[in-house]
């Protein structure tokens, strides 16, 4: 953790003067001619969120250290920690100030060249630049890469770009700014409501009810005593925007939930977020208490006499919880099942009281509307959909990453433009977004503008950002069935529909991708599924069925040819095929027959090999040793 | 002093005290955060150890036992030193995680949910751990692995095995 001395604010006067002396720091990172501040001539960015970490970015930053140390550069280079940049796929990733320069895929042997010509020298180091895919130059500044040019970003601002765990940096770039101007407005806090109202903002968490009318309810709700809620609960597969923006930038959810906190009348607040997220945690935690040792959390905040107190409660894994009846419950200690509403949360939620519950980028919008007004807000995005949205890019993508885009934009834009379109020239099939609870899109879908309303309207749903794209190799059918096992397994088991009905889908889907589907079952699969959609007591029920539809209006040929052909098309489903070796094509190499689990290969040196279908459990290790001959093949 | 579980292995409750305390102020809703801590120190929760935090916080067992069982976070059994936890989401699974398992049940000579005899490893799948962009992921303890293939798996595991 970085180590600053934090001393009370008591006023909005106090913050100015934390920021002015806080900004010359910073200032070579916006212009490369800036003075420069405490002898530090260079800062080098390393992304260290849970993607690049895993890429080996703690290696880079280690070997940085040590490098500058040895040249005596350790005072004058400064190795900042940051969350997120975006690009996941060219992790690990840095970024060196002055001159901006980005570098990707780095190993640690490449270090000292880096500290060498670009420390030392100021020169790019052009064999670790970005390279484009089509033209093969390189690219120096990230801002010119298409994945980040087509992007707009206005609530990752900070990601990325400062330390986050430097609570000095996010007020150098205006942090808090928004919390002191709700403050003056303490007494007035319709005029702070109306900024929100115009803002036109809608839940991020998937349902995209207005923010603003939310508020109103448990803000006009009787009681003394409001608690809001902050769901961290990110459980869809696929989806880690909300991690990316707690361990990038977690003061701005932190702000956007007090400035939230006064705006609805609630003096305490939790932020539940899921184990599977340590490092988020661990910043949230950091932020927290370098907010309250700054008196921007706790009592008499900023001297305004007003409270606000922030707690963390780790979820125990159970993605029903990410449903704010359930999540409530947990909160309090119980098993996370959800209740019927009414009555709604706004009039009795946590220990009965008015509760308001936002999900993690609804939140962290707040300081933005609020610092530059609902207008401005409302000035991106399209009718029904304002601001922005971000979306985890995942799947057969070449660029997977996180993506910050206006409202409105196409499908296809954020697939081929931002994504860089499939990977190893294979074909887009549809993309999956909302997660268990959404749909697909075919191609045929796709050109229509990314908003609440078209998605819908095309049977997914925005949900909460998790976009899966996959190829010519993904059987739907599977995949309808891959996000079945997931909800019957995560269905709490108290309401019947959801429960048994989730349990028979799963039943049918499986003897459909085993070769075992009857005539009639695509049918029965509707009908279920409608009656599920209706009768179900909350969220997860009532959506688990969306895959199954929507891959059944999309791609009916697909279920068809499983059940009346016997065959997968997409070649996926391991039992409608076997594997073969083409005898022209094998050289005897051996290396299928040394590679099989179950010795089902067999043959003599240099002579074609063969396989025993019996004993083959089609785990497709063959398949990759033979990768140089392909003779090996599924069918 | 130390009372013996049905597996066998003493459960020292003394640990429990600091637990105690770091919650004491909470009243309201310290169950869960109990039992995580409690999880943490003895690495599952013996019933034992169920037993005495029932009694401390006034909660009838039967309630505990309910939430135990409904978390996937909570064990009822030891576990091994390092966690596997396979990631089966969305991403990982288009991206063929269900060959990733295969070799770690392979290597390993367990299925998920158990742990192998020498106590070292225990293999768990999990929905998401949101590294989706390195599909397929898995973590070991607090470690993720990305862009795994299955002829790397044992490679990786032999580097935890000491």
């Amino acid at each position: 953790m970085t180590t600053e001395t934090l001393k009370r604010l008591n006023n909005a006067g106090d913050l100015d003067a934390m920021q002015s002396e806080a900004l010359p720091k910073l200032a070579i990172r916006k212009d490369p001619s800036a003075q420069i501040y405490g002898g530090v001539t260079h800062h080098i960015m390393v992304c260290c969120d849970t993607g690049c970490t895993s890429s080996g970015a703690r290696k880079i930053l280690e070997a940085f250290e040590a490098d500058l140390k040895e040249k005596g550069l350790d005072k004058t280079v400064d190795v900042v920690v940051i969350g997120c940049h975006g690009f996941c796929e060219m992790g690990p990733l840095i970024v060196v100030y002055p001159n901006d320069i980005y570098y990707v895929h780095l190993k640690p042997e490449d270090i000292p060249e880096i500290v060498d010509e670009t420390v030392r020298n100021n020169r790019a180091v052009e064999r670790l630049l970005y390279h484009d895919p089509e033209s093969l130059k390189p690219i120096v500044h990230y801002k010119e890469i298409e994945f980040y040019a087509k992007q707009k970003r206005i609530l990752l601002t900070n990601c990325g770009h400062i330390n986050p765990e430097s609570v000095s940096e996010y007020i150098a770039n205006d942090g808090y700014k928004a919390l002191a101007k709700a403050l003056s407005q303490k007494d007035n806090t319709d005029g702070l409501l109306e900024e929100v109202k115009k803002s036109g903002l809608r839940g991020r968490g998937g349902g995209g009810f207005p923010t603003a009318r939310k508020w109103e309810l448990c803000r006009n709700a009787p009681g003394e005593k409001k608690y809001i809620i902050c769901n961290a609960d990110e459980g869809d597969p696929g989806a880690f925007m909300d991690r990316s923006l707690m361990e990038g930038d977690p003061h701005r959810l932190v702000e956007g939930m007090i400035i939230g906190g006064l705006i609805i009348g609630a003096d305490e607040g939790y932020i539940y977020c899921r184990a599977e997220y340590p490092l988020a945690i661990r910043r949230l935690r950091n932020a927290i208490s370098q907010a309250e040792a700054l008196g921007l959390l706790g009592n008499d905040i900023l001297g305004s006499g007003w409270s606000f107190h922030l707690h963390i409660k780790e979820g125990a894994g159970a993605f029903v919880c990410g449903e704010e009846t359930a999540l409530i419950h947990s909160i309090e200690g119980k098993r996370g099942m959800p209740t019927a509403r009414p009555p709604f949360p706004a009039i009795s939620g946590l220990w009965e009281k008015p509760t308001n519950n936002n999900n993690v980028e609804t939140w962290a919008n707040i300081p933005g509307i609020i610092r530059n007004g609902g207008d401005w807000y409302a000035s991106y995005g399209t009718q029904g959909s304002k601001g922005t949205k971000v979306f985890a890019l995942t799947g057969k993508v070449n660029n997977t990453g996180l993506a910050e885009v206006p409202m409105g934009i196409t499908m296809r834009e954020i697939i081929f433009n931002i994504a860089g379109g499939i990977q190893n020239g294979k074909k887009f099939k549809a993309v999956q977004i909302g997660g268990p609870s959404g749909g697909c899109l075919p191609d045929s879908m796709i050109d229509r503008p990314v908003d609440y309303e078209s998605l819908i309207d095309a049977g997914a749903m925005m949900g909460s950002g998790g976009l899966v794209v996959v190829d010519e190799d993904t059987c739907m059918v599977d995949l309808a069935r891959f996000f079945l096992s997931f909800t019957r397994d995560e269905s709490c088991g108290k309401c019947t529909p959801c429960r048994e009905g989730s349990t028979r889908m799963l039943n049918i889907l499986t003897n459909i991708c085993q070769g075992k589907g009857k005539p009639g079952d695509i049918e029965l699969l509707e009908e279920l599924a409608r009656n599920i959609k209706l009768s179900s007591l909350c969220g997860l029920g009532q959506t688990c069925p969306n895959p199954i539809l929507s891959t059944i209006r999309y791609f009916r040929h697909e279920y068809e040819a499983h059940i009346h052909e016997r065959k997968c098309p997409a070649g996926q489903c391991v039992d409608l095929m076997n594997y073969w070796i083409d005898p022209e094509k094998c050289v005897g190499c051996g290396a299928c027959k040394k590679i099989c689990p179950v010795s089902a290969i067999d043959g003599y040196k240099k002579e074609p090999h063969i396989i025993d279908t019996k004993k083959c459990i089609k785990c497709g290790s063959c398949i990759d040793a033979c990768r140089k001959t392909k003779a090996i093949f599924r069918k | 002093m130390g009372s013996t579980s049905p597996s066998g292995q003493s459960v020292d409750l003394a640990k429990l005290d600091p637990i105690y305390k770091k919650y004491e102020g909470m009243a309201k809703g310290s169950l869960i955060p109990v039992l995580q801590a409690a999880q943490d120190t003895y690495g599952y929760l013996p019933l034992k150890a169920l037993d005495a935090i029932a009694k401390q916080l006034e909660i009838p067992i039967s309630q505990i036992y309910g939430v135990v069982t409904f978390y996937a976070q909570f064990r009822l059994t030891p576990r091994g030193k390092h966690i596997i936890r396979s990631c089966q989401g969305t991403a990982c699974h288009v991206r063929n995680s269900a060959r990733i398992l295969e070799s770690l049940k392979s290597t390993l000579g367990v299925k998920p949910g158990d742990t192998t005899e020498d106590l070292k490893f225990t293999l768990e799948t999990v929905a998401c751990i949101g590294a989706c962009s390195l599909a397929p992921v898995m973590m070991i303890d607090t470690d993720a692995h990305g862009r795994l293939r299955p002829d790397r798996i044992p490679k990786i595991l032999e580097s935890y095995s000491n």
